[in-house]
């Protein structure tokens, strides 16, 4: 596997940390965050500091009670379920979504398949399936789209993303994403608006298929 | 209450290494490590606790942690808008994911206060959110693995110089930082700021980015 070269941006991180990106902006930085040590990194040096912070707070009063309350909770709280696991390609998170079942993949036409994990008023999120050399058609974005790579490679006038890369497509970028002749390409897609495509039959589909 | 007014010239003279670039993986030269008396380079003892909890399940070592970090817990709670009694219902949530949860600590990439800041942290999102908040995957020890002792000490190491630049800053500065970790202002404010005592903060956390990123890297290719 090649090194990561895209990532999360700053701004995206912060939103990320503390709970401010809407959901399906979530998933994909949990997602990347999954696979970038990099990324990982800097989101776990960031609660050192938080740490060093609240050894700093001045303490609060915590109620008589509140100890007692505590020590007899250890034994009668159930161990919390564990959470869906990573599987194959997909990480946790993304397992997750799937409610921890493999992807119903559903054709778009060209060899191009999608699975809609949520699409709801935080946006949609979206699985993808590329076929070797396949572009999808060409289309801009009313608002941001988080494309994240989970396996094989995509190239479009950003460059080029392999698996844990993130692309960061806002309103300017106007893309046609192709996937690498290598094998299909599987992406985990992101988006706040409605995807516009350029060319009139996709544009017709879109209700049809909700991209 | 922030800021105890110690001063901490070596931290203060330590060169000024620009903004947080999280991603980049330049290393730091040894010489910027500074020096520290051995007692406060070791591990702090609230990490003590928290691995006692760990590997042997220690009731008396979670009473001390939970003495220790609820009346702090319950204080950022109530920092971020929780009112006394429901604070002090979210401290005991928090303390109890830290007894269930503590075999995913990993003492080469926290210490206790930043793993507990952050399952507190996650646990008031999700009270605020309509949907939990993703998770990334856990990434455990390989069983059985040794801890690599030299790493554990370092990052103790990295976290006492980074208290010793907090003590630095000024009450403005304080208060912005306080907002970032317990209020929710996203933290790109921080980098909006300027001075010398900050900018220390930011290359401590950077110092602590390239090896947190090696250990990583260690747990997927034992």
């Amino acid at each position: 596997m090649t090194a990561i070269t895209h990532h999360l941006s700053d701004a995206l991180l912060d939103g990320y940390v503390t709970g401010c990106l809407a959901q399906p902006f979530a998933v994909v930085a949990a997602a990347h965050l999954s696979l970038c040590d990099a990324c990982r990194a800097r989101a776990e040096t960031a609660d050192m500091l938080g740490g060093a912070m609240l050894d700093r707070i001045a303490p609060a009063d915590v109620s008589q009670g509140g100890r007692d309350r505590m020590m007899a909770a250890l034994d009668l709280a159930p161990p919390p379920p564990q959470p869906i696991a990573a599987s194959g390609i997909f990480p946790a998170p993304v397992m997750q979504a799937l409610g921890g079942r493999p992807p119903k993949w559903r054709m778009l036409g060209g060899g191009i398949r999608q699975v809609i994990l949520s699409a709801d008023v935080d946006g949609s999120l979206r699985l993808l399936y590329i076929p070797p050399g396949r572009a999808v058609p060409e289309h801009s974005h009313g608002g941001l789209e988080l494309t994240l790579v989970l396996q094989g490679s995509f190239a479009d006038s950003e460059g080029r993303f392999g698996p844990g890369d993130l692309e960061i497509a806002d309103d300017d970028v106007d893309h046609q994403p192709t996937a690498g002749v290598e094998g299909p390409c599987i992406c985990l897609a992101a988006t706040d608006a409605p995807l516009r495509f350029r060319a009139m039959i996709p544009r017709l589909l879109q209700p049809l298929f909700r991209i | 209450m922030m800021h105890d007014g110690r001063s901490s010239p070596d931290v203060m003279t330590s060169p000024e290494t620009g903004v947080v670039r999280p991603c980049s993986h330049a290393r730091t030269p040894a010489e910027e490590i500074d020096p520290l008396p051995a007692e406060t380079a070791s591990h702090t003892d609230p990490t003590l606790w928290l691995l006692a909890v760990r590997d042997h399940r220690d009731r008396a070592a979670f009473l001390m942690l939970f003495e220790h970090f609820a009346p702090r817990l319950k204080a950022m709670l109530m920092r971020g808008g929780l009112r006394d009694g429901s604070a002090e219902d979210v401290v005991q949530d928090v303390m109890l994911v830290v007894w269930h949860k503590a075999a995913q600590f990993d003492p080469h990439r926290a210490d206790a206060s930043a793993w507990i800041y952050r399952i507190a942290r996650n646990r008031r999102i999700d009270l605020a959110r309509r949907k939990p908040l993703p998770e990334p995957d856990a990434l455990a020890e390989p069983e059985g693995s040794e801890p690599d002792a030299a790493h554990v000490l370092a990052l103790g190491q990295e976290a006492a110089l980074l208290r010793r630049a907090l003590d630095a800053i000024s009450p403005d500065q304080a208060r912005v930082l306080e907002q970032a970790y317990f209020e929710d202002l996203p933290h790109s404010r921080i980098s909006e700021m300027s001075g010398l005592p900050l900018g220390t903060i930011k290359s401590r956390i950077r110092l602590g980015l390239d090896r947190l990123r090696r250990h990583l890297n260690d747990l997927r290719q034992p």
